[in-house]
């Protein structure tokens, strides 16, 4: 492919032979120092019975590990990019030669936009495939229905949206942003550059938006100067008709729309606020529920000269990026767009992979505790690194939403955000 | 929460949120229109209306990128064409429909209600397979966004009001239709008694197909001009099921009189709640209003009285 | 009045289906599935406890409710608020603001167990609750309606709404219900850690147990008097009701009893799959259900559970399978449900079947599953002939 796999390669080859040297040194010192001499195509893998010792699906060749989405039912929109990604850095492991000179192998299952099948289908995946990790879930209330299982089976999760924190697993590695590190940076962002005293809340009934309000309101009330929290709706799911509060929101004229709405919903409220004559260009409006993803839906027009908030852009300018744009255009085609989960899915094999290496071993328990501090220098977003408490170190930026469906970033932080699940004063 | 506001802030307000009610209006009115017609005429139940509306919503989606890649210049006009074509590509549909499964189901009127229910789910699964799972957005002429402004404050939106006169236009047609055309008074009359239309010359089954493709036409007509406020998926047409079911039910199912009283009271009630209280909240209790006064009024706001 | 004039409700035929779903459930499904398979099947068995209530007060009643999965929700809420107080003891939770109550209460910084839940830490008042909620829910709402003659569509449609009430309040209420993500991480009953596999074996065969225990007494409510009084409205409303019957009355009661049923199903299924949520209340579950006991046949209550299992086997087989095919698979199924054997598998079994079996089978099977030919209603003793109502 390009020189991002090459380089990578290398570094990965290296480490795969130390480390399978290391793992065999004890029992046939002479091999394995022949090993480490030998070239990539010749490299042996460590011995199964080394790396498994848990009965996962490990062969000497092959590695399974599941995905689980929803490729059906109303959830499948939101999920096929996450699948995408998930396949794309397979085929790129693989063409890497590999986890520990394992092949991945898939067993995609549908959970249907269901969440008692997502329970079952994990369920599958870990007894009946004994896989030696999942990549899936999207929602939260799959991730909640699925939670219970992955730990009482005792798998490991690679779990890719944003969400409302509050959780934390031995058994789960969040991929995306939790609440504080999405929302916190960006709401001092909108007060110092726009200003930003007043904020109107707005957002879909459910405990996302709910949570991550929460959050807004005690970063506004308790950390901005002189800011207030003037409005706060929530919306059923579904809902078509923002008319009325959009006169709310004339009414008392915010200086920030703060948006969290989600679904259908959120083209329906686009496509009003700018029949209503309200131009983002000059009423300021900050969400953290749109991507590349949903702005297919809103249409570009609709919705240019809001801000959004997230860790990742499609268009954001760094070589890791191009290189995982262009390849993930050629493997879905080229008017596939990318999303911030659709990035952070893409995280999940290569964390994976990385952790295995560093545990030198598959088992699942080796792996939650090598999780921490695993680094990742060729994400698409740059630079990120797993957190002891499982979440991701990550940048935050905004984006500015363009004509043509794409976003400018415009702010990012300069250094990475701990996550943190469980923020003390924002409960 | 009106306290630091002038007299004048307050009068736009007020006029802006009546503004708004009446497009919630005009919206209720276009979705249950449709639905009106075929459930109050013909006594049966449309489950698969949301995917009428929503094969209208394509249609124009298909007709825009028609214009943007062929006749650019005349884009401006393209949703007038597109809302034609709507209706007759949901009425064909509709038509269809009611003969191959329809007509086969008048004496049972629940049954209507699962098979309906059934086209809706193939319906769904067929856009998403054709059109693809992910929402399409309807790119609309820009003489259709935005707003007036009447004074400083006070803005009406261009496409509330687009919404606000083909609501009356349609009405209007579908009144002169059912009450002052030929074919109206044979419609009227099936539904007041079929044996006896039939054995007065009425060809019954036509009537009942050209009544349902009327029906299913103007959900499409409906579905089209939704694009404007709303999202346009295989499964958007979900959205509107409840909602305009409550409307043609509050209102007593044979009345379209009865149809726009019922569209009217929920909207103002709706509206005037969402501004009030949070919109979840105003939603719950719309719906369990709805619910309670038909609780108490089963019959609807009017009825017809029809022997039996 | 619910004595019936048989000497015993159960007909010889009945008796013979009854034993055979009894020995499929009970014997050859568990020796011939693996664990995992037959805990699917258990959750289907929920499902059937749905269709059971639908047989009844549609198949019996013509009383269509679009709503039987806010009753499954309440039995399954119910349940799942005990066995949530029971994982949240005050150890378990000693990380939170205010330790001993449930995780996502504490979220939504609720300090203290809301009164509505108070009734759920003591096993013996959830399990009433989880009979007598629903059956309460289900009184004040058929009351009104029924004793205003609501009924047919308006009864379809209204219950629809209640369903879509009943998925808003509960996703907006999220600090006393858990949300959209529903009350999850449940663990154990009374002590006993329900997540294991034996536990869901032994589970599997307590909602078999109740399931044949529901059958029987669908069973005795159709064959009582009752029952064919029941059939009798369905067919001529006026003729009871001037025969000097409330009708209201007896519909009442029977969407409560159908309420109870599907509330049951909806607690076996809290207890098998480890967790409630509002996407069992909607309109979707709801009218999901309604196709189980179509498929199954409307007036057979054994056919309803065949439905139901036979829906649901699909249903994971297909999605597995051929995922984009599943809806029209489904949307076909409603369709020809209607349109070709209204009467379901238990209409074919007796068209096609039952003829070529023996006698015992053959005869007994097309009385029993025969809709056009169920008796009418024999004249209620004692009351004047019927008033032409017409």
């Amino acid at each position: 492919m390009s020189s991002q796999n090459d380089q990578s390669n290398k570094f990965s080859t290296t480490r795969r032979k130390l480390l399978m040297g290391i793992a065999a040194l004890p029992a046939v010192p002479l091999l394995a120092s022949a090993g480490l001499f030998s070239t990539p195509a010749m490299a042996q893998a460590p011995a199964t019975s080394a790396v498994n010792t848990t009965g996962l699906a490990v062969t000497d060749t092959e590695v399974t590990v599941g995905i689980l989405h929803s490729v059906t039912g109303t959830m499948a929109i939101s999920e096929t990019g996450s699948v995408q990604a998930e396949k794309l850095a397979i085929d790129q492991i693989n063409a890497m030669g590999g986890v520990l000179g394992r092949k991945i192998k898939f067993i995609q299952e549908d959970g249907a936009s269901d969440w008692p099948t997502f329970a079952e289908k994990a369920k599958k995946l870990l007894v009946n495939d004994k896989v030696a990790a999942i990549m899936g879930c999207w929602t939260s209330a799959s991730r909640k229905a699925v939670l219970p299982v992955v730990e009482q089976y005792n798998g490991m999760l690679y779990y890719p949206t944003f969400y409302e924190g509050l959780e934390q697993s031995k058994n789960v590695i969040y991929t995306g942003q939790e609440a504080t590190q999405q929302i916190l940076a960006g709401l001092d962002w909108v007060a110092k550059t726009k200003n930003g005293k007043t904020f109107y809340l707005i957002g879909s009934d459910y405990i996302w938006p709910r949570t991550s309000m929460k959050i807004a309101r005690k970063h506004i009330e308790g950390h901005l100067k002189d800011s207030s929290v003037v409005g706060e709706e929530y919306f059923p799911l579904g809902h078509t008709q923002f008319n009325s509060v959009i006169n709310k929101i004339k009414l008392k004229k915010p200086d920030v729309i703060y948006a969290a709405v989600v679904g259908g919903s959120n083209v329906a409220f686009y496509k009003q606020l700018k029949a209503a004559g309200i131009d983002l260009n000059k009423q300021t409006l900050l969400t953290i529920s749109v991507t590349e993803d949903e702005i297919d839906g809103i249409g570009g027009e609709n919705i240019a000269g809001a801000y959004s908030s997230m860790k990742y852009f499609q268009s954001l300018d760094n070589p890791n990026n191009k290189e995982f744009v262009a390849a993930f255009k050629k493997m879905w085609g080229e008017k596939t767009v990318i999303g911030d989960v659709t990035q952070a899915a893409y995280l999940g094999p290569w964390l994976w992979k990385m952790t295995v290496e560093k545990a030198g071993s598959f088992d699942i328990d080796k792996i939650a505790a090598a999780s921490a501090g695993i680094e990742f220098n060729k994400a698409p977003e740059g630079y990120v690194k797993i957190h002891d408490n499982h979440h991701l170190w990550s940048k935050a930026r905004i984006g500015l939403a363009l004509p043509d469906g794409q976003f400018k970033v415009v702010y990012e932080t300069p250094d990475l955000i701990e996550p943190d699940p469980f923020p003390k004063g924002y409960q | 929460m009106f306290a630091d506001y002038s007299l004048a802030e307050l009068g736009s307000i007020f006029v802006m949120q009546g503004f708004a009610g009446l497009i919630l209006f005009s919206v209720f009115v276009l979705m249950a229109l449709g639905l009106a017609i075929i459930f109050g005429q013909m006594g049966v139940i449309n489950m698969a209306h949301g995917e009428f509306m929503i094969l209208g919503a394509y249609v124009t989606y298909f007709t825009s990128q028609f214009f943007l890649n062929y006749l650019p210049g005349l884009f401006g006009a393209y949703f007038f064409l597109a809302m034609i074509l709507a209706f007759f590509a949901a009425g064909a549909l509709g038509m269809a429909v009611e003969w191959l499964m329809i007509r086969r189901l008048y004496k049972r009127p629940l049954d209507t209600l699962l098979a309906t229910w059934g086209l809706s789910l193939i319906l769904q699964q067929l856009y998403r397979s054709v059109f693809g799972p992910r929402e399409v957005g309807v790119e609309l002429p820009s003489w259709m966004m935005g707003s007036i402004s009447v004074t400083d404050t006070i803005e009406v939106q261009i496409n509330g009001l687009f919404v606000m006169g083909l609501t009356i236009v349609i009405t209007v047609a579908v009144a002169l239709l059912m009450y002052k055309s030929a074919w109206g008074k044979q419609v009227r009359a099936v539904v007041q008694n079929r044996v006896m239309a039939g054995a007065v010359g009425i060809d019954t089954e036509k009537v009942d197909r050209y009544t349902f493709g009327l029906g299913c036409g103007i959900a499409g007509v409906a579905g089209s001009a939704f694009t404007m406020i709303g999202s346009t998926g295989p499964t958007s047409g979900q959205l509107y099921i409840v909602d305009t079911f409550l409307v043609v039910v509050f209102g007593g199912a044979q009345s379209l009189l009865g149809t726009i009283a019922s569209a009217f009271t929920i909207s103002q009630a709706q509206s005037t709640m969402e501004f009030f209280l949070s919109g979840s909240m105003a939603k719950v209790l719309t719906l369990l209003g709805v619910v309670i006064i038909l609780m108490l009024r089963p019959q609807g706001l009017f009825v017809i009285k029809v022997r039996r | 009045m619910l004595k019936s004039d048989r000497t015993f409700f159960l007909r010889p035929q009945d008796m013979i289906g009854i034993a055979v779903l009894a020995f499929l459930l009970i014997v050859i499904l568990p020796l011939t599935l693996d664990n995992f398979r037959l805990q699917f099947v258990g959750k289907y068995l929920t499902y059937a406890f749905v269709a059971l209530g639908l047989v009844l007060c549609w198949g019996y009643a013509g009383i269509l409710s679009l709503g039987q999965g806010v009753f499954f929700g309440l039995g399954g809420y119910c349940m799942a608020m005990f066995l949530k107080l029971e994982s949240s003891s005050v150890e378990a939770t000693k990380i939170q603001t205010t330790p001993g109550i449930p995780d996502f209460m504490d979220w939504n910084q609720i300090t203290e167990l809301p009164y509505m839940w108070q009734p759920f830490n003591s096993l013996t008042l959830t399990l009433i609750a989880v009979i007598l909620v629903p059956a309460l829910f289900a009184f004040i709402v058929g009351f009104a309606m029924f004793k205003r003659r609501v009924g047919g569509v308006y009864f379809a449609i209204i219950t629809q709404a209640l369903a879509a009430i009943m998925t808003i309040l509960i996703i907006g209420q999220q600090g006393y219900t858990g949300g959209i993500n529903g009350i999850t991480d449940l663990r154990t009953l009374n002590g006993w850690d329900i997540r294991t596999d034996s536990a869901k074996t032994i589970l599997y065969f307590v909602c078999v147990a109740l399931l044949i225990a529901c059958i029987l007494i669908a069973y005795f409510v159709k064959s009582s008097k009752l029952g064919r009084i029941l059939v009798a409205m369905r067919d001529k409303e006026d003729r009871v009701r001037f025969s000097g019957y409330d009708v209201a009355n007896f519909k009442v009661f029977v969407f409560c009893l159908a309420a109870s049923l599907s509330a049951i199903g909806g607690a076996m299924f809290t207890l098998q799959v480890g967790f409630m949520s509002p996407s069992f209340v909607g309109i979707v579950p709801s009218i999901e259900m309604v196709i189980y006991a179509a498929v199954g046949g409307r007036l057979s209550i054994l056919g309803a559970i065949y439905g139901t299992l036979l829906v649901n086997w699909a249903k994971t087989s297909f999605s597995e399978s051929f995922p984009e095919l599943w809806l029209f698979g489904l949307g076909g199924l409603f369709i020809a449900v209607v349109l070709i054997f209204p009467n379901g598998i238990a209409g074919l079994w007796q068209t096609y079947i039952a003829p070529r079996l023996g006698p015992l089978f053959g005869g007994t099977a097309a009385r029993r599953a025969s809709p056009p030919a169920t008796p009418p209603a024999p004249p209620p003793s004692g009351s004047a002939a019927p008033a032409a109502a017409e």
